[in-house]
């Protein structure tokens, strides 16, 4: 019976995120996945801005920080420069989904071969728990104290629907971690991901749906009720989009 | 030496290529397009990259990605995509990484014109980015002299780990000279530098390549050892005087303009007035010390520029206040004549 331990390419260090909080699960299986793969040498990871930001505490890879946004182009400048490594993204919403929207478009609709792992909590967790491009209708955060109104400030975004209109993308899938059949799920899709970069096969996004028990002001028992009662609905699980691009 | 009739953009990709250049990222914008154009033709035949990006955003963030790697590259634009780039290049300087940047003035505020200009003097040297950001800027004034700096500038952005920039005009980009390029260089295989990311191979420790020193002792102690190290670049300032051990007036402008200063100074000389020029190619840092011998014996300086009057507040503290300063400009497109700059020097000789 295989032993449970830590991944090589998780760092032993106690991360900063919050109680509660799935970005330790994502990591988690990030490495065990970069491990089964034997990549920890030959990968570079890109951390913008937000929650995700300190990736490079916590994962044995070779690291690059990006501004807020701006993952996307980074990635493609690295990968533009070192073809032959793995070169993944870990952005929030906020950053793949508001203020880098463009740069993620582009790098998906140019087939850019690099991996991005989109962490959606529908919130803005680093800087105090403002609205999210995914937060949902009626949500309260600090800066729609009386729940998302539409009207007001728009709808949510679904990414993998849109990236999956695009022809540069190989793979396109929303997957959640409030449960363990789900993180083997996510842990699968983000291999299939890494792999589809190995063979060269174009951009893949892999959405995770995660929660935010601080900013949503929720028990992290109650936030993983919350995501699997309002966010799995609106953000339905599964591929938008696979197969190489031609 | 071989010359060849270049326009002054593609003369600048063509030597960037020399350089050893290996990707370019960029958007679209004139009067700089014949960069990117010359380079989408002629950059994979070196084995390099060329990218147009969705955005100076996108492209300077790029160029970032790719720097950390330890790969040589550049990205180039005018006047309102060098405002969208500044946010990338404080990252940029914040993460210690080389790049070069050329930037084609044109005039603004806003969409301005497309015709050139000098009023980003300020942007490229004091202003590139939010946070103590000071990168070193030449001021080339002819097409040889753009084509001998783009070498320099890809080598002491290595040498100092900062972006550098080259600050033209739209008149420089487009016009043509005849341009040598020496010898081709045999091309030499870099090693990568040992801070880049370059994926360990288990066999070193893991790097990361970020900007964020969120504890104070780091980030001052960060700051003053960047400040240390571009004091190195102060040595390499360099500059051209001409005429001015006599001269009653020295006339100072770089780029274009400094073209045209001379003309203005063999119309004055010609007609027995004592007028010299200095000319800055490096314009940051500022050549301080050379700027002063240049004027030590002057009674007074005169400062040409197609800004509102950008650089003259760099001469009027280099030359600590010690002669008076006066200022020409044109705006709006306009590139001075030498009959006008003439008509001033004239104006001022009236006080001596």
């Amino acid at each position: 019976m295989p032993k449970f331990s830590r991944p090589k390419s998780l760092v032993d260090k106690q991360t900063h995120f919050c109680p509660g909080c799935l970005h330790g699960i994502i990591h988690r299986i990030i490495a065990e996945v970069i491990d089964e793969l034997d990549v920890e040498g030959t990968t570079i990871g890109v951390f913008p801005v937000g929650c995700g930001v300190f990736g490079y505490w916590y994962l044995g890879c070779d690291t690059v920080s990006a501004s807020h946004g701006r993952a996307c182009a980074v990635a493609t400048g690295v990968k533009r420069a070192r073809p032959d490594r793995l070169v993944f993204s870990y952005q929030g919403d906020g950053d793949m989904m508001a203020i880098g929207t463009g740069e993620a478009i582009h790098a998906a609709a140019r087939g850019e071969n690099f991996t991005s792992i989109f962490v959606n909590n529908a919130i803005y967790g680093m800087t105090g728990g403002q609205m999210a491009p995914t937060s949902m209708p009626g949500q309260k955060t600090q800066t729609t104290p009386f729940g998302r109104d539409t009207a007001a400030a728009g709808f949510p975004i679904k990414s993998v629907e849109m990236f999956a209109t695009l022809d540069g993308v190989a793979l396109a899938q929303r997957v959640s971690v409030h449960d363990a059949k789900h993180v083997r799920e996510a842990k699968a899709a983000i291999k299939k991901a890494f792999e589809i970069q190995l063979r060269g096969e174009g951009f893949s996004v892999i959405e995770v749906l995660s929660t935010c028990p601080t900013n949503w002001g929720m028990t992290p028992t109650n936030s993983i009720k919350w995501l699997e009662e309002n966010m799995i609905p609106y953000y339905p699980l599964g591929v938008t989009k696979e197969g190489a691009v031609k | 030496m071989k010359k060849t009739l270049m326009k002054g953009n593609e003369a600048i990709a063509e030597a960037a290529i020399r350089a050893g250049c290996k990707c370019y990222f960029g958007y679209p914008i004139t009067p700089q397009n014949e960069i990117g154009a010359y380079l989408s033709q002629h950059l994979h035949k070196k084995g390099g990259t060329f990218l147009q990006a969705e955005s100076e955003i996108g492209a300077i963030n790029m160029v970032y990605g790719c720097a950390a790697t330890g790969t040589r590259c550049m990205t180039s634009s005018s006047s309102p995509g060098i405002s969208l780039k500044t946010e990338g290049i404080s990252y940029m300087v914040g993460a210690d990484l080389p790049c070069v940047i050329v930037s084609v003035q044109r005039g603004g505020p806003g969409l301005g014109t497309i015709q050139p200009s000098q009023a980003d003097y300020m942007q490229a040297t004091k202003a590139l980015g939010h946070g103590d950001v000071h990168v070193p800027v030449f001021a080339p004034c002819s097409v040889q002299e753009m084509v001998d700096i783009t070498t320099e500038a890809f080598d002491l952005a290595d040498e100092f780990l900062t972006p550098v920039v080259i600050l033209l005009d739209g008149l420089l980009g487009q016009m043509m000279e005849p341009v040598s390029f020496g010898d081709d260089a045999v091309e030499q295989k870099r090693e990568y530098p040992d801070w880049a990311v370059t994926g360990h191979e288990n066999k070193r420790e893991y790097r990361n390549i970020t900007s964020l020193r969120l504890h104070p002792e780091e980030l001052e102690e960060t700051l003053i050892a960047r400040q240390a190290r571009m004091e190195g670049v102060k040595a390499r300032t360099r500059s051209q005087a001409v005429n001015c051990e006599d001269a009653d007036i020295v006339v100072v402008a770089y780029g274009t303009t400094a073209r045209v200063i001379q003309s203005a100074m063999e119309m004055a000389r010609a007609e027995g007035f004592k007028i010299g020029t200095f000319r800055p190619i490096t314009v940051a840092p500022f050549p301080d010390k050379q700027i002063k011998a240049a004027c030590k014996n002057a009674k007074q300086v005169l400062v040409v520029e197609m800004s509102l009057g950008q650089m003259v507040h760099d001469v009027k503290a280099a030359l600590e206040f010690s002669v008076p300063v006066e200022f020409y400009g044109r705006q709006g497109g306009f590139v001075p004549g030498p009959e006008e700059i003439f008509e001033k020097i004239k104006e001022m000789t009236v006080s001596l």
